[in-house]
């Protein structure tokens, strides 16, 4: 083949100098711009590879220049932030009910993390707002099994209920019916007594024979907890019987059933997801959703070790679950 | 050059063997260093094979497609550690064949769910979301607590993992069928030889029903370890061969 360039005569282009049957095949050039979009592509991967991570090497490979690194820079970015609230949760951390009271500062922040964090952490149970579910607390109304104060709450947070920390917070009401200490009668009988002790009575319309007897199982059975008179004890999370408040449902088959079974939640701790100053801050919005006790004088939540700092751990910046509270505004 | 090209356009075998040695280049590249590392993945700490009733219920999990609306992955991105936790790393899913990461998330990442929620949580969830969620869009998995999940073919799971690189020992794949009721039934006869071939590794009644175990014991018990075996307070995500 002969390398001679032959011109098209009505397209001016160069043809190839192949031929079938008189054809001739046209040797059109590659659009400029798109030869020199294709060459930057190549000059631009060039740059990639001194640049970033590109090139492996045996056990390692090529860092780059700049030293692009996704985990480097989350930990950056969290420890940014965690640097930003820093001083809100330091003084959060130091700060008594009392403390926050005073402060709008503070309470803003605190309700503002607190909302935050609950949206992440608690609503899944206790529900968006905090109206509850069967089974787990309402913590809108003044009704607290292990009571109400800014300090007890953050104590059952901080502890959890029948959780895995060694300190949780424990109550165990016997099943009942399911482990046979009460036949089907007696426990006809002490939901009947159950319901005579408080406003549910105004409701259910206790039987009153079977009220009579079951007040002699209550005696032996249940008052060691809830009470003589059915008012409950925080000291171990017994629920008073006296309100029309149940946990489980307060028709006459769900006390009954709650007496049969025995059931108990689990809350867990959040000591080691949380740190102190988004625990206080949750304390403090839980406190605010409407039942909150006022905090005895000496609150405990004064002693709870101060640890607000940002990277409080080894100097991670990414601890496993940080506060998700934004200083404001926050939004889920 | 050009006629240099040509060459090669005219002699097709040419052409061919010209095709093979630019793809090798490519291959050689990505798929050498491979034969010459040790691993891939960086080992970490706490990451264990799933026992036989997790695998049941990761079986479970990929049937009813929770992938589709549930990704296993949590980039490292500020605002996913601060919502979920820390970001998944490769370790944590080495045993998943196939992985779960996932592309879509109607529903939240479930990388980091594992001991989040109590039992009793995920069973009134899967039974009925709203009862718990009340924004939930999820359906309703009633069904999962009558279904008798079917061990009997456990041990050829093991095996095929097996195949796949994950380390059961002939014990583990011998006693699988098993082991899967026996986590579930922690008042077993099997409870003690479970123990002993899966230490630390949680025993208890998922699904609150002791007389079967069920597709929803196994389901739980999946959910309950996702992501749960790293403890993060001692790995330490700043040390550099962490950071790459």
């Amino acid at each position: 083949m002969t390398n001679h360039t032959e011109r098209d005569d009505i397209s001016g282009t160069e043809t190839t100098g192949h031929e079938w049957d008189g054809l001739k095949e046209l040797d059109t050039p590659l659009p400029r711009w798109w030869l020199y979009i294709f060459y930057a592509t190549i000059a631009v991967a060039v740059v990639y590879w001194v640049l970033m991570p590109a090139w492996p090497i045996g056990n390692s490979f090529t860092p780059g220049t700049l030293h692009f690194s996704d985990r480097r820079n989350v930990a950056t970015d969290v420890a940014t932030l965690q640097q930003a609230r820093a001083p809100m949760y330091e003084r959060l951390s130091h700060a008594t009910p009392a403390d926050i009271e005073r402060d709008p500062q503070l309470q803003q922040f605190a309700r503002a993390a607190g909302e935050s964090a609950f949206g992440d952490h608690c609503r899944t149970c206790h529900g968006a707002g905090g109206g509850g579910q069967p089974g787990y607390p309402n913590l809108t109304d003044d009704v607290w099994l292990w009571g109400g104060s800014v300090g007890d709450i953050e104590h059952t947070i901080r502890v959890g209920i029948r959780s895995s920390s060694p300190e949780t917070r424990m109550s165990m009401m016997p099943a009942f019916g399911r482990l046979q200490m009460l036949t089907p009668a007696q426990i006809s009988d002490s939901t009947e007594y159950v319901i005579s002790l408080g406003p549910a009575a105004a409701r259910l319309h206790p039987d009153n024979a079977a009220a009579a007897r079951g007040s002699a199982i209550y005696g032996v059975q249940c008052a060691a907890c809830h009470g003589a008179t059915g008012a409950g004890d925080r000291t171990m999370g017994a629920p008073s019987l006296r309100d029309d408040v149940w946990l489980y449902g307060g028709s006459r088959e769900e006390i009954r059933k709650q007496i049969e079974l025995g059931r108990g939640g689990v809350m867990p701790t959040w000591e080691s997801t949380l740190d102190p100053g988004t625990i206080r801050a949750l304390a403090f919005y839980v406190h605010e959703l409407g039942g909150g006790e006022p905090d005895a004088p000496a609150s405990p939540a004064a002693s709870i070790p101060t640890n607000g700092a940002p990277a409080a751990s080894n100097g991670a910046a990414v601890a496993p679950t940080q506060s998700p509270a934004q200083p404001s505004g926050a939004t889920r | 050059m050009w006629s240099f090209h040509k060459w090669f356009e005219r002699h097709s075998l040419l052409l061919l063997i010209g095709i093979l040695v630019v793809v090798s280049i490519g291959g050689i590249v990505q798929i050498a260093p491979l034969f010459f590392i040790d691993s891939t993945i960086e080992r970490v700490e706490g990451v264990r094979p799933y026992t036989p009733l997790e695998l049941a219920g990761r079986e479970v999990y990929i049937q009813e497609g929770c992938y589709l609306c549930h990704s296993q992955m949590i980039r490292p991105l500020r605002d996913e550690v601060e919502r979920y936790g820390h970001y998944s790393l490769a370790a944590e899913s080495m045993y998943d064949h196939p992985f779960q990461w996932g592309s879509k998330r109607t529903g939240p990442d479930l990388a980091r769910v594992g001991g989040r929620y109590s039992d009793e949580w995920h069973r009134a969830h899967l039974v009925d979301p709203r009862s718990v969620v009340p924004e939930s869009v999820m359906p309703p998995y009633a069904f999962l607590a009558h279904q008798d999940l079917d061990v009997r073919h456990m041990d050829e799971h093991l095996r095929v993992n097996r195949l796949l690189r994950v380390p059961y020992s002939d014990d583990q794949i011998a006693h699988a069928n098993a082991d899967a009721v026996a986590q579930a039934t922690p008042d077993g006869d099997g409870a003690a030889g479970f123990a002993q071939r899966y230490p630390n590794v949680a025993m208890r009644d998922f699904d609150g029903d002791p007389a079967h175990v069920t597709k929803m014991d196994a389901l739980i018990a999946y959910l309950q370890m996702l992501g749960a075996g790293v403890n993060f307070s001692t790995y330490h995500a700043d040390a550099p061969e962490n950071q790459r």
